[in-house]
Order: structure tokens, then C-alpha cells, then sequence
């Protein structure tokens, strides 16, 4: 995968070692926490978006899936949390192979309208299976996730957990873009019709990395399910997808990079926005704007090109 | 029986015709641009706001009201094609669907900062008791409704096929660079489409607000409706996204009503993927588009 993203996942990980040391109170990392957790959704989103060109509009759906069905199985069925963890991910790829595989055998937007039709019916089904799911009021006492004895009971404990977890998701990632498959991906992305006459089988290749990314957000959705402990339908509904797909772009979906950027950033701005009060989502909006209008290739790489543009008018 | 059926199917068509508006209001600016709008819920919500706002506040007769918001919504629409779509037209689809989403949570900004969180009511544009038809009670607005946006509806196709700038839409919906190379100013036709589609939703949005009340945030499951509606009439076809909301709004009362009203919406959605899997051209898409969408 190259000697430069060895390189910087180096960094990433000596950072993500030592921001605890600058970042402190429990409030503040468990923002970090979070951060995280929408990473590891949006590396699965961008790599359907930018490597495989498709879009999902029903990403909080796995995300929901799994992290309900780690909810359920430990408070209900006393289920150990590994093999919860295992069976929302089972779940989560039956879900994505089922509305996957028609949907995309055909060109076009036909994936954006099954997930953003299927988001809305997991969202239901979370809404009206009161007795599995709670209803509306949502599940709570989901035991704090823990190995043998060690309870990850406080954001600093998560934190290092869920960091590492995304590394690692991160790493692996890495390495399918700069695999066979990946190449494969880049060629499908430059030109169906010429990937498909190398012998590229492009619905098999879309509908792995689709089942890829809903393994991504499932594994989140767990991971949150046994930090927060308490889960309601509202945390996986069309706006939560949605708000994915923003953190994909606003970060950059040409490279895997752009959405733990994209992650970060939108996970913090609605904390920054605090001071607005009611008027949060008039000015979240306005710079969400902003950043698509003067930067549409994501923040990652318009930001160098926007400094270079800037330095080279002030040498003229 | 049979009245409750009546009146469930009543209830389908209204809302069915919310459905087929939005749902004409996405197909109109699918065709000229490619863009799945997911800001056109906010043009209803902004039709029913500023309709309360000039008639409750400002105490203006309703018909004044009416066509004064068509006005300013379709301004909305022309101002957003204007300030967010035409600088960005050479980004990729994915940023500009990005776009209209960060467009539609401003929108809901502006309106949660004049309106507040709080749902308005707005008096029927007549009043008059219920008329009973076969033993099913309809409201007068109801008749405003259906009769509004049929008008609409007929007043669209009318436009699309019978006059000089409408036929250079649909060209343009059929091929951009071919429709420039004629002398059709492809960017003029874009901002036209928008602008259609947002007077479209500030019709359903100033008729339905009388009966289903309108807030600052009905936008996104409106949007919801109407894409579903799009899809089903296979995306690109006017005629079939108004007959499919009609079906959407029906299948949904008579579940909410037979069935339960908590699964209502997923039962439409399951229709709606089923459909699609089955004949991905849409409901009124032709068999050899469908075709041709076969990887």
C-alpha cells in the first residue's frame, strides 16, 4: 500500500496516541469517541462513493442494525458481546446482499432509492417492534462493552479502544484500494465499459464493497451501542444517513483520508455551534454551504489547492 | 365498509396529491439537470408558512396570499439555482445532491428562525360544511386540493408539449449538448426548472397546510414521499410520478387504515422496492429503458 501511507498512518496513530494528553474532561473525549465511531461509517461510505461511484442513502440503517441487535441480544438474550457484535454484522450483510444484489445489477441511482427506502423501514421496524426494540422511548442498560474483567466504563477507556479499532479498519481499507480489487475499483471508476471489457465484473465488485461498507457501520453501531449504553430509533434515522454522506464529502471521497477529516470535523462543528442555540442550524447549514461551494472536492485536498492558490496570487 | 373504504381512498387522494406534486417537482428538475433535489420538501414547507404568515399576520385576502407566495417561493427557487446550483454545475453529481441536502437543513434554519418549532394552522380557502359522498365526509378543502393540483398537473403537460420553451426543456432533459448546439440556453432552462418546481411545491404546500398544519421541519419526509413518487413513475416521466403519488398516498391510507398506522410508510416502501427490482424502469417507464439500465 505504499511507503507514504505507512507513513501517515504512523502519524495518525502517534496522534491519536498522545490527543489525550492535550484533550481532557471526560465531555470533551467522548466527542472524541464518537469521532471514531462515524469513521469507521463514513470509510465504508466513501469507499462505496469514491471507488465504486454508488451512494447510499440508508447507511444508519446498519449502523442501527447493529448496534440494536448487540442491544438486544446482551439485555435480553444475555448474549456475550462478541457474539452480538458477530450476529449484527451477519445481519447487516444479509440486509446489504438482499437489497444489494438488484439493486445494483442496474446503472444508475437505483442504490440510492433501495437504501434510502430500506433506511426508513429499519427506522420503523425500530419504532414499532415495541417489545424487541422499546419504541420510541428506546433500550437502555446495554452493558458497557468490556473484555474478561476490564470494563471500557469511562471515555478515556472507549477512546482507546474505538481509536485503535479505527486504525485498524483504516489499515485494512488501505489495503484493498491498493490490491487487485482496488485496482479494479480505480479502473471501474475511470470507465465502466472499459474496466467491464478487461474483465472486471462490476456488479460483483459494487455489491462487495457495498456489504463491505454496511460491515463498517455495523461494527459502529455496536461499538456505540456499548459506550452510550441507551439506543433510540431517532439516533439511526434519514437524517443520521444523511449526515454520513455529508461527512464523506465535505471531507473528500476521491481518498479514504477525507473521511476520517470529514468525520472529525462535522462531529465537532455541532459542538462549536452550542453558542448559536436556536440558531445552530441556521449557521450549520450556511457553513456546510460554504465549504461545498468554494471547496465541492472535499476539504482535504481544497484546502492545500485553495493555500496554493492564495500564495501564488500574493507572488504575482 | 364500504364509506370507510370511501373515505380512506378520500384521504389517499389528498394526500396522493401532495405526493404527485413533489414528486413533478423532482422529475422536472431531475430531467434538466440530472440532480436528485433533496431540498424540494422545503418549498412546500415554505408555500405553507408564508401562506399563514400573509393571510393570519398581515391579514391579506387569501386569493392576494396565494398567488404573493407562489411569487416569493418561486423566487426561493430562483435564488437556490442562482447562489448553489450554477456555480457548482461542473462538480460532481454526488457534491450537488451534497449541496441541496446542506441547502434544505438552511432552509429549515430560516424558517425555524422566523416561524419557530411550533406548528401553524391556516383556515380552508372556503368554508362550508362536509359534503357526504357515498356516506364518506369531504372537507371543502379537499375539493381546493385535488382541484388545484390537477389544474397544476394539466397546466404542466400543457406547457411541456405544446409551447416553444417547454419543448426545449424536455430537449434539453434529453440531451444537454445536443439542445445547445440547437440554441437552447441549457443554464436558462435549468433556472426555469427550478423555478417550476418550487411554484409546484408551494401549491401543495399553501392547499394541504388548512388540513395537515404545517412546522418548520415537514420538509425532508415530504421529500421523502415525492422521490419515492419520482422513482416510481420511472424517474424522468411526469405523467407517471403524478399517477405514482396518487398510488403512494392510497396504498398509504388504506394500510394506515386496514393494516396499522404505524407500519403505513413501510408498506409503501417495501411496494416501492419491489417494484423496482421487478421492473426497474419504474411503473410507466418503457421496457426498453428498463433495458438498457441492465448492467
Amino acid at each position: 500500500m505504499g511507503k507514504r501511507n505507512y507513513i501517515k498512518l504512523i502519524w495518525l496513530s502517534v496522534i491519536v496516541l498522545l490527543a489525550p494528553l492535550l484533550i481532557k474532561g471526560d465531555y470533551y473525549l467522548s466527542v472524541l469517541v464518537f469521532m471514531g465511531i462515524n469513521s469507521l461509517v463514513v470509510m465504508g461510505l466513501s469507499l462505496l462513493m469514491g471507488y465504486a461511484g454508488q451512494i447510499s442513502l440508508g447507511h444508519a440503517a446498519f449502523y442501527g442494525i447493529g448496534a440494536y441487535a448487540t442491544g438486544i441480544l446482551t439485555t435480553q438474550y444475555h448474549f456475550s458481546i462478541y457474539s452480538a457484535f458477530l450476529i449484527g454484522i451477519v445481519l447487516s450483510v444479509i440486509v446489504a446482499v438482499i437489497i444489494g444484489i438488484p439493486a445494483l445489477r442496474l446503472k444508475g441511482h437505483y442504490l440510492a432509492v433501495a437504501t434510502l427506502g430500506i433506511g426508513e423501514i429499519v427506522f420503523i421496524i425500530f419504532n414499532e417492534l415495541m417489545e424487541l426494540t422499546g419504541g420510541p422511548s428506546g433500550l437502555s442498560n446495554i452493558p458497557i462493552f468490556h473484555i474478561g474483567a476490564f470494563q471500557f466504563n469511562t471515555s478515556f477507556r472507549m477512546y482507546y479502544l474505538v481509536w485503535p479499532v479505527v486504525i485498524l479498519v483504516l489499515w485494512f481499507s488501505l489495503n484493498i484500494i491498493h490490491s487487485r480489487v482496488g485496482r479494479a475499483l480505480r479502473a471501474m471508476h475511470g470507465s465502466e465499459v472499459a474496466a467491464n471489457a478487461m474483465g472486471v465484473n462490476l456488479s460483483s465488485l459494487k455489491i462487495h464493497i457495498f456489504v463491505l461498507s454496511a460491515i463498517y457501520a455495523s461494527i459502529a453501531g455496536s461499538l456505540y451501542a456499548h459506550f452510550v449504553s441507551f439506543i433510540a430509533p431517532s439516533n439511526f434515522g434519514l437524517m443520521v444517513s444523511i449526515l454520513f454522506l455529508m461527512m464523506g464529502v465535505i471531507g473528500g471521497i476521491q481518498n479514504i483520508w477525507g473521511s476520517i477529516v470529514g468525520a472529525v470535523l462535522l462531529t465537532a462543528l455541532p459542538e462549536c455551534l452550542r453558542v448559536f442555540q436556536k440558531y445552530d442550524i441556521l449557521v450549520y447549514g450556511a457553513i456546510l454551504l460554504a465549504i461545498l461551494l468554494f471547496m465541492p472536492e472535499g476539504i482535504l485536498e481544497g484546502v492545500p489547492r485553495l493555500i496554493k492558490k492564495a500564495t501564488s496570487r500574493r507572488k504575482d | 365498509m364500504k364509506s370507510l373504504i370511501i373515505q380512506y381512498l378520500i384521504t389517499g387522494l389528498t394526500i396522493g396529491s401532495i405526493y404527485a406534486m413533489v414528486g413533478l417537482g423532482f422529475t422536472i428538475i431531475y430531467n434538466s439537470t440530472g440532480i436528485i433535489n433533496l431540498a424540494q420538501g422545503e418549498f412546500v414547507m415554505f408555500g405553507g408558512l408564508l401562506m399563514v404568515f400573509l393571510t393570519a399576520t398581515l391579514k391579506i385576502p387569501v386569493v392576494y396570499s396565494f398567488f404573493i407566495t407562489l411569487v416569493l417561493v418561486t423566487a426561493i427557487g430562483v435564488i437556490f439555482e442562482r447562489c448553489f446550483i450554477n456555480p457548482s454545475r461542473h462538480s460532481p453529481l454526488i457534491t450537488l445532491l451534497i449541496i441541496t441536502v446542506a441547502v434544505s437543513i438552511f432552509f429549515r434554519g430560516i424558517a425555524m428562525f422566523i416561524w419557530g418549532k411550533e406548528p401553524y394552522s391556516l383556515p380552508p380557502f372556503t368554508s362550508g360544511k362536509p359534503v357526504m359522498i357515498f356516506g364518506a365526509a369531504v372537507l371543502p378543502q379537499i375539493f381546493w386540493v385535488l382541484g388545484l393540483s390537477l389544474l397544476s398537473v394539466i397546466l404542466m403537460n400543457l406547457f411541456f408539449n405544446h409551447t416553444i420553451t417547454g419543448k426545449a426543456m424536455l430537449a434539453c432533459a434529453a440531451n444537454r449538448l445536443a439542445a445547445s448546439l440547437v440554441g437552447i440556453k441549457v443554464s436558462r432552462m435549468i433556472l426555469l426548472s427550478f423555478a417550476l418546481s418550487a411554484a409546484l411545491g408551494a401549491i401543495a404546500g399553501m392547499t394541504i397546510t388548512p388540513i395537515t398544519l404545517m412546522e418548520y421541519d415537514r420538509g425532508p419526509l415530504l421529500a421523502l414521499k415525492g422521490f419515492c413518487a419520482a422513482v416510481l413513475g420511472g424517474l424522468g416521466s411526469g405523467t407517471g410520478a403524478v399517477i405514482a403519488g396518487f398510488i403512494i398516498g392510497i396504498i398509504e391510507s388504506m394500510s394506515a387504515g386496514f393494516i396499522s398506522s404505524g407500519f403505513k410508510d413501510a408498506i409503501a416502501l417495501v411496494i416501492l422496492i419491489l417494484v423496482l427490482f421487478i421492473k426497474p424502469s419504474g411503473i410507466f417507464g418503457s421496457e426498453a429503458v428498463g433495458k438498457l439500465k441492465k448492467v
